[in-house]
């Protein structure tokens, strides 16, 4: 194992284990996946969807809707729109349910690798060594 | 309207003869002014961070302009705008794909990135895994990808050439070339991803603004009407029926299945170029890269709806027979239609904005390429390490100015080629060999060194043999080989739809006959660190 040393802090006091089956972050990782699974197959399957209308069936996306704009057009400025509509569903989203509750973990986790006061007391003993 | 375009040749040919001192100056006034932003800039580099990731100190909507710079290449522009008015509604199916490609990122890549990686993609790939192997080959993808399309940039700076500024000797060609790359080299040396970034931001403000004035103008010209812009543009097909334009067909028609291809490396090839996810470094927290992106949405999605408008109206005042016969071809309907609106300067300014496009962009790709070989195959692999981080930048400029020649050889080498396939084949490799990686890593615990192994060679190696045995090669008179020469038993020119769900398949594959056990513990700190940002890089302070 000696050769998959991360890119940093194994040698964290944390339990990274006993963190991932905590309540809080099974929460905080279900809403993530709950929001953003969906949300990816729905958008996929939309896209391909019209990818797929605009290969096969050009007609019916040369049917007009007004004027010289037909279907092809309209369903084309439809994935923009929705594009633009789902990321900021997403923002809204995430700054409501997740990032409180992130900050919240963030917080605890960094509390934990703080050093405990009888620890800062040797820390502070033998930077006061090394001075001298 | 026959006389309208007896004129507007005539004014094509005056402006090829003529202009060339007016592109040029103001060509020269972006260099002059992006020169003094990149010195100023590259002043407080000091440590590797600063260097790779401009010190993570931008804020989101700088990011998010920057990565709109970084994306939004001349091929964008030019292209799409070209595509739009010579074969109409495909050129705008093929821009939709660029777009929406973004909620990927958005989604699923760009925030857990942030908070579990370091300079590069490698550095999330091997955060659990075994690091030689892993490092090692996602370092090969990211060169592969970044030299793809940094050869498809400078082939296309000496296409431009010859349109804008009258040059179409070889020689001439080849100077210009050699301008480019020198230029990219020095804007990456001495400002670093600070200077680069702050190059990009600039160039896609000035692209955006550009854009969205002719596209105002344009409209004001046919009434806010779109229907009227279609309309002129339909009066003036030369397609049989004239009507076709509107519909899909005239450039996927013949291979529908091939488009679908495309489509696949387009969406899913985004969210793994390496230049895009280096960008996700350079801002301080996985909120701001959210931010990043959601800003670089916007910025991109109304820069394809511009060009739907400029296409139209490029079909229409200018018309697609007049820039099919003009130098350049296809990329000229977006410089004829500034000419045909706002006159030489217009063109001038138009002209400048698509060689800053150019700039700009290899020069992120650069930064990109060199950061992954110092930092993934030279400190990691082959100092196992122990380079220190000063070592590390040294390498990473000494490959920049490699990378910069190789660049420029290559631009020069490949003039008069027929090369557009290289960048829809950067996309094809990204999706194929990185995103697969990227998404099992962030999402599936059990993911093994062997399934990213697979994955990323299998990727890579698939995509690169198809498009070789496919007529992008071979078989037909467009081939690189001519017709002449047939191996293609690959029908199709784009490999995404089976190279693709390959890199898939062979991750998930490597995974479950790997018997190597990953250490859990990691793989734990990775999923707690991706979503709580706990232990993420933070700023540098000045």
């Amino acid at each position: 194992m000696n050769d998959a040393t991360p890119v940093s802090s194994s040698k964290s006091k944390i339990d990274y284990l006993e963190v991932e089956e905590s309540a809080q972050f099974l929460e905080l990782q279900s809403r993530h996946r709950r929001f953003v699974f969906p949300l990816t197959a729905f958008f996929l399957v939309w896209y391909f969807g019209f990818v797929l209308m605009a290969a096969y069936a050009p007609s019916i996306m040369a049917i007009p809707v007004f004027g010289l704009i037909n279907l092809g057009l309209v369903l084309g400025l439809a994935q923009v729109a929705t594009t633009f509509i789902i990321t900021m569903w997403y923002v809204s989203f995430a700054n409501r349910r997740l990032d409180p509750l992130s900050l919240a973990m963030r917080t605890k986790l960094e509390a934990m690798e703080k050093p405990t006061a009888a620890e800062q007391s040797e820390i502070d003993r033998l930077a006061g060594l090394a001075k001298s | 309207m026959s006389a309208r375009i007896a004129q507007l040749a005539a004014a094509v040919e005056a402006t090829t003869e003529n202009n060339p001192v007016l592109n040029i100056s103001i060509f020269l006034a972006f260099v002059a002014v992006t020169m003094i932003v990149v010195i100023r800039a590259g002043r407080n580099n000091k440590s590797a961070a600063d260097y790779y990731t401009g010190g993570r100190s931008f804020t989101g909507t700088q990011n998010g302009f920057a990565i709109a710079g970084d994306y939004l290449s001349a091929a964008s522009f030019l292209g799409i705008v070209g595509a739009i008015a010579v074969n109409g509604y495909d050129g705008f199916l093929y821009s939709i794909g660029f777009l929406v490609a973004w909620l990927v990122a958005l989604l699923l890549v760009a925030e857990l990135m942030r908070n579990t990686g370091k300079f590069t993609m490698a550095d999330v790939l091997s955060f659990r895994l075994k690091q030689g192997p892993v490092r090692v080959a996602a370092a090969t993808t990211t060169l592969a990808v970044c030299f793809f399309y940094l050869l498809a940039q400078m082939a296309g700076a000496g296409g431009l050439v010859s349109l804008l500024l009258g040059i179409n000797d070889k020689l001439g060609q080849s100077i210009v070339v050699t301008v480019v790359g020198v230029l990219m080299i020095v804007y990456v040396l001495v400002g670093g991803m600070k200077g680069t970034t702050w190059v990009q931001i600039i160039k896609a403000f000035l692209l955006i603004i550009g854009a969205f004035g002719m596209t105002i103008w344009v409209l004001v010209l046919n009434g806010f009407n779109l229907s009227t812009v279609l309309a002129s543009a339909v009066e003036n097909s030369t397609h049989e029926p004239a009507a076709a334009i509107l519909a899909p067909g005239l450039a996927y028609g013949a291979n529908p299945l091939d488009f679908i291809s495309l489509a696949i490396a387009l969406v899913l090839g985004t969210a793994g170029l390496p230049h895009v996810l280096m960008r996700f470094y350079t801002v301080p927290t996985a909120k701001e890269a959210r931010k990043s992106v959601v800003w670089a949405i916007w910025l991109i999605g109304g820069f394809y709806v511009f060009t739907l408008v400029l296409g139209f109206g490029a079909a229409a005042l200018v018309g697609g027979e007049t820039i099919l016969a003009a130098p350049g071809g296809v990329n000229s309907a977006a410089p004829l239609l500034s000419l045909a609106l706002g006159g030489p300067i217009l063109l001038g300014f138009i002209s400048a904005i698509a060689f800053a496009t150019i700039l700009a962009v290899v020069a992120g790709i650069t930064i990109t390429a060199a950061t992954s070989f110092a930092h993934d195959i030279y400190a990691s692999v082959i100092k196992k390490g122990k380079a220190s981080p000063d070592a590390e930048v040294k390498v990473a400029r000494r490959t920049v100015i490699v990378i910069g020649i190789l660049a420029i050889a290559g631009g020069i080498g490949v003039q008069g080629q027929n090369i557009a396939f290289l960048v829809a084949l950067a996309f094809a490799v990204a999706a194929s060999a990185n995103l697969p990686t990227i998404l099992y890593s962030l999402f599936w615990k059990n993911f093994s060194t062997r399934g990213a192994v697979w994955s990323m060679y299998g990727g890579l190696a698939s995509a690169v043999v198809l498009i070789v045995l496919s007529p992008v090669f071979s078989s037909e008179p467009t081939s690189m080989f001519g017709e002449g020469v047939d191996f293609a038993i690959f029908p199709l020119k784009n490999p995404g739809i089976i190279s693709i769900p390959l890199g898939f398949f062979l991750g998930w594959l490597g995974t479950v006959t790997s018997s190597r056990r990953e250490d859990p513990h990691l793989a734990a700190e990775m999923a707690v660190r991706s979503l709580t940002g706990h232990g993420a890089e933070k700023a540098v302070e000045h």
